[in-house]
């Protein structure tokens, strides 16, 4: 399926003569399709494909006005096979392109698995070096819009999972900005988490400002009490649940993780051991999620700092379920809550 | 071999079966006497057509079209109930009762007359748009909208309607179609398979796996593709540079091109298809040449990527409008016929309107259903956290409100 009922509604991105003020205020759609521009300017060699992106500009709108600008040959419509498209930009990039793939959903990156995970993911191992792909894949992600089956998915944990790719999501206007810059300018293959239900949400980007590394995470609320680990479109949720906690007189520390492969357990341990505490939080399901290597990493680090167990948050060990019931299921400001109160408890 | 299994039933047929043969299957199956069956009729680029535009019928040598005015009639019946509901159901996404909806305007006749093809024993593989196959094999159109709510991921039982439940990823059931059918050659039945895709399919790995996998099964699997032109904003012609029909050929089965516009000759050509399947004698490619005449979804904005001039020209072609004057050329239908049809279709507008927004949300805990056949220690656990987790809500939500 498709476009979904928020699609038809999706801010319109930077225009596509008018480069966006710097310093001005994009929406995190508007960033993404200003760092593909960017991109595209910076390197002869960054290609944009996928389905629907050229005269369409995608269902979300993220390639809009990139065809025009930039021709059919760095910005095409690809047939509708997503092995095959994930194959030719490995053969592209074998041939010195930089190829930037969409993924239309979450649910949809499943044909291209096999590509993702025997060819992309092993080719510079397997050719000791001499193969470079710097791929990236851009997979909309996640749910909350009200979308009909496989378009609500959080499947970052297979990739995560599997050694050799890297694994990145914004979640701010700003990071997706800079982040899917560095990704494409970055020399191995990338598979971006695009939180499609924060697309529409507005922020402060510099479009000149030197990229900050993606594959740090960061602090973006300090605090006392507790350490609460997010990213993508579950950062929004923990700070709203700081926010809520400070009104009861807690200090929430909320981390945005950013990248979750490579895994910045670091800036976490750091965190930690000054708040004794630790909730991670995502929609992915729990069960054998990253919030899982999260707790693993930092019940061993931080062993003797901890005053109660490593707590997670995220979907059920069950499909996405029908838009009419996935606020249930999708861990909000409540369930977040619900942790933090269990974590501070002890 | 379940081909061997498949071909040791080209003899004679068991009797006892639902329904006559079709008088185009018969010709379609003497044809096959001789030379491969269909070869007739896979003429070529020109989509094979027995009623023009306006509705008067065009003689074809191998195929019969449908005469009897009230099977006629009900083809009509159907293809304009499906036209007044999938109308409703676009009108009830803008009103907000459904998240989304993919409607089927201008794809009447491929799939009524494709439907009206099948027997009940047959086997249906739809995608997503197959709203008037869907009717016609009685699923009850609230069911299809309680999908595009959000109520559900599935709506149905497949096996009460032999209406497999819709594919929402592209090009992922027809493997599932011929496997099916290969159980079906197994079984040594003389059912039939049919899946649904789109010009976009076409271009999926596993649909030329399927096409493959049916090929070597001669598997009983009729492949109904239904080129509307367009895969969201991307033309036909992005996804093959031969005719899609065409190809059928390097896989070793016929492929045809029909006006999926004329539900004559739609209907004809598949029952044609299915009969050879049937027979032991493999899987046909059907390629129904049409339009979409909508939105891809109520999401989409077909202004950004087509012409306003192609979709008149459709328009012309309609195939609701086809069948009407071939009606009424017939004499087959009178003015009070048409009134009364017209106003079953907003009747079952109407209903559709008022189930819909009268449809209860499912419980919350439908999340925990139905994901194995018997219990699992994690959802188990999740499911009583979860329910343990509300109950604590309950009395303070209460006292909110
Ligand atoms: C594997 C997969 N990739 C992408 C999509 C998104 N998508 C839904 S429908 C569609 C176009 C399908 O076109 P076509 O096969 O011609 O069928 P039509 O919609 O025209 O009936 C796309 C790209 C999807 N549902 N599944
Ligand atoms: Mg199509």
């Amino acid at each position: 399926m498709t476009a979904t009922a928020t699609a038809a509604t999706t801010a319109t991105a930077t225009t596509a003569t008018a480069p966006a003020a710097p310093a001005g205020e994009l929406t995190l759609a508007a960033a993404l399709n200003a760092a593909l521009r960017r991109s595209l300017e910076d390197d002869p060699k960054v290609l944009v494909m996928g389905e629907d992106v050229g005269t369409l500009g995608g269902v979300f709108r993220i390639t809009d006005g990139l065809q025009k600008d930039f021709g059919e040959t760095r910005v095409f419509d690809t047939p509708l096979a997503e092995s095959g498209i994930v194959g030719t930009a490995i053969g592209l990039a074998m041939r010195g392109y930089r190829p930037v793939v969409e993924i239309q959903f979450d649910g949809f990156v499943f044909p291209a698995f096999d590509q993702i995970v025997t060819q992309l993911a092993k080719m510079r191992f397997r050719s000791h070096g001499t193969v470079t792909l710097p791929v990236v894949i851009r997979i909309p992600y996640g749910g909350g819009i009200g979308a009909v089956e496989h378009h609500s998915e959080s499947p970052e944990a297979y990739f995560a999972h599997t050694g050799g790719l890297k694994v990145l999501s914004p979640a701010t206007p700003a990071d997706a900005y800079g982040m899917l810059r560095q990704a494409i300018a970055g020399p191995d293959p990338v598979i971006f988490f695009e939180p499609k239900r924060r697309y529409w949400d507005k922020g402060p980007v510099d479009l000149d400002a030197p990229p900050a590394s993606p594959y740090q995470a960061r602090v973006v609320r300090p605090g006392t009490d507790l350490t609460l680990a997010a990213y993508g479109p579950m950062v929004a949720v923990c700070l709203a649940a700081a926010q809520a906690a400070a009104e009861e007189g807690r200090s929430l520390e909320v981390i945005d993780l950013r990248s979750l492969s490579p895994l910045d357990t670091g800036t976490v341990a750091e965190s930690v051991v000054r708040t004794g505490r630790l909730v991670v939080a995502h929609e992915a399901p729990s069960f054998f999620g990253p919030g899982a290597e999260l707790a693993s990493a930092v019940q061993e680090s931080c062993f003797y700092s901890l005053q109660a167990p490593v707590l997670r948050v995220g979907g059920f060990h069950a499909p996405y379920p029908p838009a009419r019931v996935e606020h249930e299921y999708l861990p909000g400001l409540d369930r977040v809550l619900d942790a933090v109160d269990r974590a501070l408890a002890h | 071999m379940p081909a061997t299994t498949a071909r040791q039933r080209t003899a004679p047929r068991p009797n006892g079966r639902r329904h006559p043969a079709p008088a185009a299957a018969a010709a379609a199956d003497e044809d096959a006497t001789a030379a491969p069956p269909l070869t007739a009729v896979t003429a070529g680029r020109e989509p094979l057509q027995l009623l023009t535009p306006d509705g008067k019928p065009v003689p074809h040598p191998h195929l019969t079209p449908e005469r009897d005015p009230a099977a006629l009639r009900r083809m009509y019946r159907d293809m304009v109930l499906t036209r007044a509901f999938d109308a409703e159901a676009t009108a009830l996404q803008r009103q907000g009762e459904l998240g989304l909806w993919t409607p089927l305007a201008g794809q009447e006749a491929a799939q009524i007359g494709s439907a009206h093809a099948l027997r009940p024993d047959d086997f249906v593989f739809p995608s997503y748009r197959e709203h008037g196959v869907a009717w016609c094999r009685g699923v009850d159109p609230v069911s299809l909208v309680s999908i595009f709510r959000g109520v559900t991921h599935g709506g149905w039982d497949p096996a009460a309607h032999n209406f497999h439940l819709y594919t929402l990823v592209v090009g992922a059931h027809p493997l599932h179609a011929t496997g099916y059918a290969m159980g079906v050659a197994r079984d040594g039945a003389d059912s039939a398979v049919i899946a649904y895709f789109g010009d976009g399919a076409s271009s999926q790995g596993d649909v030329a796996e399927a096409f493959t996998f049916a090929a070597v099964n001669q598997a009983p699997v009729v492949f109904f593709c239904q080129n509307n032109q367009w895969a969201i904003s991307v033309p036909a012609e992005r996804q093959s540079r031969v005719p899609l029909y065409q190809r059928a050929q390097g896989y070793g089965f016929p492929g045809v091109r029909v006006d999926g516009n004329d539900v004559l000759a739609v209907q004809a050509v598949t029952r044609a298809a299915l009969e050879r399947a049937r027979s032991g004698r493999g899987p046909v490619l059907i390629e129904a040449f049409t339009y979409r005449m909508g939105a891809h979804t109520t999401s989409d904005d077909p202004t950004r990527y087509r012409m306003q001039a192609e979709l008149a020209e459709w328009q012309a072609k309609d195939p609701v409008q086809r069948l009407r004057r071939h009606l009424e050329r017939l004499d087959a239908a009178d003015a009070a016929f048409f009134t009364a049809t017209e106003e079953d279709g907003r009747e079952l507008a109407r209903s559709v309107r008022t189930a819909v927004r009268t449809m209860p949300d499912p419980e919350p805990s439908v999340m925990f259903e139905h994901i194995h056949a018997a219990g699992h220690r994690q959802v188990d656990a999740e499911r009583a956290w979860f329910a343990a987790y509300q109950d604590g809500f309950a009395p303070e939500e209460d006292e909110d409100r």
